[in-house]
């Protein structure tokens, strides 16, 4: 009788349906006209920095694309915490390269390891400026060759500030997540928030400059889908 | 020397105490430009840069920021050693006991200054910053007062031989502007430690408007249209009220020192020697202002932000020189200061020279 009720149970179990980890992708647009970026000049004045340069580059706080794609924004689910897998998750890399941060913007989870590189024949001086108690500030030098540093932060933080004071328009913004939730627009203002578990979320988009928006959305098997267009202001 | 002996003015004293302001003067500039550059951090440890030997850090490295930061520690240096001279050769060769406390003093004040600028880099405090410039104004008014004290001019003064009162009002007057302008620093040195640029980047109108709007929305907006080459953090409604108390201010000072002016050519005569200094004081006001309206229009140029800095301390000390005049002066004419001494200096010093 006993062996009969568990086959049972199983055979139900093997028919019931079950719900899959989907991802939530979307588009990231922005409508109006942004901002005259400036042309970072000082960086053609040092002869460390203007290698490789023909003209000074531009600051790039709205990467806006020809159809109004937006990339740099942050998009992630509002409220989830404790979710973080950063200890094992892969390190995310912040390169200095022609005197600029690539990327200038990102994110990672806490705990998750920022391996910052140099890849610049000059020193710099890798200063990050958390504002949240529990992330730790720290100033250090990085000569040119220099081994790599890295860095981890134990408390979320939207668009923690890592700059060079050596080179005052060097400047990058991390922003920590306490989950893997989260993704980046790309240049097309495209992004996708992978292995999202079955459920209702509000998702988040935030742009530096522009502000958050949000959306409620529902993750079913086949994913979920979230778009968000700023406006300028 | 005998402490009790005749004092006369030193020459060579009074020249060294005014080279020791000048290298001040140089040093309060050099330290406007690491501000304005924002390279304060650009050299990450302390007292040695770099891991070097402040004085023997290589000059092919003195690159970007660096070479903002390190040239302000090593003009630091030479300030330090100057006043140690200063307050030694006034301990030794000066008969007023009080200007070897003031020289003391000083010597005090250029460590506590160096040891504040140090933990400023070390505990990366930019709070720190602000006492950092705060003292380094009072400290240049320090020096400049004993370069007065150490001149003919003052012992001259003090002897009763330039003796002339000049009214309480008018002394009054200029000690209030003088503290305004002092509270005007201290408002601007929060505002540039704050690293958020320029709060409002229009002028003489704030964003558009007599009075701009401070309500969520309207910074949200005025933070989204901003794009700076340095890209400072984002600007708040305290900053923005911050930089509209350093223009409302900036004309009351403007006003007030039209007024010591005024008064003090009035009162005084033009060729007395106060109310050519408030002439002067005048004559700066004019050149705060337009630097001040500059900085702005040039979306705070290093270099125009760091002149703004450099004749807002000269506004200061002159300020504050006119009041130690003024009120040394009044003193030395009242019936027993003859006898009395001034500032500790006798009538019989003038005998000397």
């Amino acid at each position: 009788m006993k062996t009969s009720s568990f086959f049972l149970l199983m055979a139900t179990l093997a028919f019931l349906p079950v719900a899959n980890a989907a991802d939530i992708t979307g588009v990231i647009t922005f409508k109006g006209t942004p901002p005259a970026e400036k042309e970072i000049t000082p960086i053609m004045d040092d002869a460390n920095c203007n290698v490789g340069y023909t003209k000074a580059p531009l600051t790039h706080f709205y990467a806006v694309g020809a159809k109004g794609e937006l990339a740099d924004v942050v998009v992630s689910l509002k409220g989830i915490t404790g979710k973080s897998t950063g200890a094992s998750a892969a390190p995310v890399v912040l390169d200095q390269k022609g005197c600029l941060y690539v990327p200038t913007i990102l994110a990672v989870q806490t705990g998750q390891k920022i391996v910052v590189k140099n890849s610049d024949s000059c020193v710099h001086n890798v200063h990050n400026k958390p504002t949240v108690d529990g992330n730790k500030e720290s100033n250090d030098v990085q000569m040119p060759g220099g081994a790599d540093l890295t860095y981890t932060f134990a408390k979320p933080e939207p668009f923690l500030k890592f700059q060079c004071d050596v080179h005052p328009w060097m400047f990058a913004w991390v922003t920590v997540f306490d989950s893997p939730y989260f993704a980046i627009s790309d240049k097309d203002g495209k992004f996708t928030i992978k292995n999202v578990p079955p459920g209702k979320y509000t998702v988040e988009a935030v742009h530096r400059k522009l502000g958050t928006l949000t959306q409620e959305v529902e993750v079913k098997d086949a994913g979920a889908s979230a778009s968000f267009t700023f406006e300028a202001k | 020397m005998s402490k009790t002996a005749p004092n006369k003015s030193n020459p060579w004293l009074f020249r060294f105490a005014i080279l020791t302001a000048f290298v001040t003067f140089l040093l309060i500039g050099l330290g406007g430009l690491v501000t304005s550059h924002g390279a304060g951090m650009s050299v990450p440890d302390w007292p040695n840069t770099y891991g070097y030997n402040m004085f023997t850090f290589p000059i092919s490295k003195w690159v970007g920021g660096i070479f903002y930061e390190h040239t302000h520690r090593l003009l630091a240096s030479a300030v330090g050693l100057l006043t140690t001279v200063l307050a030694v050769w006034l301990w030794l060769a000066d008969t007023r006991k009080w200007m070897h406390w003031l020289g003391l003093a000083a010597l005090l004040g250029v460590i506590a200054q160096g040891i504040l600028g140090g933990l400023r880099v070390t505990m990366r405090m930019d709070s720190l910053g602000v006492f950092h410039a705060t003292i380094a104004q009072l400290f240049f008014i320090l020096i400049c007062a004993m370069t007065l004290f150490t001149s003919r001019f003052w012992i001259e003064l003090a002897g009763g031989k330039r003796a002339f009162f000049v009214s309480r009002s008018l002394r009054t007057l200029v000690l209030a502007t003088t503290f305004l302008i002092f509270a005007q620093l201290i408002i601007a040195a929060t505002m540039r430690h704050q690293h958020a640029g320029l709060a409002i980047a229009d002028f003489p109108l704030a964003y558009g408007k007599i009075w701009p709007a401070t309500n969520p929305t309207a910074v949200a907006s005025y933070n989204a249209r901003r794009v700076s080459v340095t890209e400072e953090a984002p600007v708040t409604a305290f900053q923005i009220k911050l930089q509209m108390a350093h223009r409302v201010v900036a004309l009351a000072i403007f006003i007030l020192v039209a007024a010591c002016a005024w008064q003090a050519w009035r009162r005084l005569g033009g060729k007395d020697s106060l109310a050519k200094l408030a002439i002067f004081w005048l004559a700066l006001m004019f050149a705060q202002i337009a630097l001040g309206a500059w900085t702005i229009w040039s979306n705070k140029a290093a270099d125009v932000a760091t002149l703004h800095v450099m004749v807002g301390a000269l506004s200061l000390v002159t300020g504050a020189l006119w009041c130690i005049i003024g009120f040394g002066r009044s003193a030395a004419s009242l019936p027993d200061a003859q006898t009395s001494g001034v500032f500790g200096v006798q009538t019989s010093m003038l005998a000397n020279k």
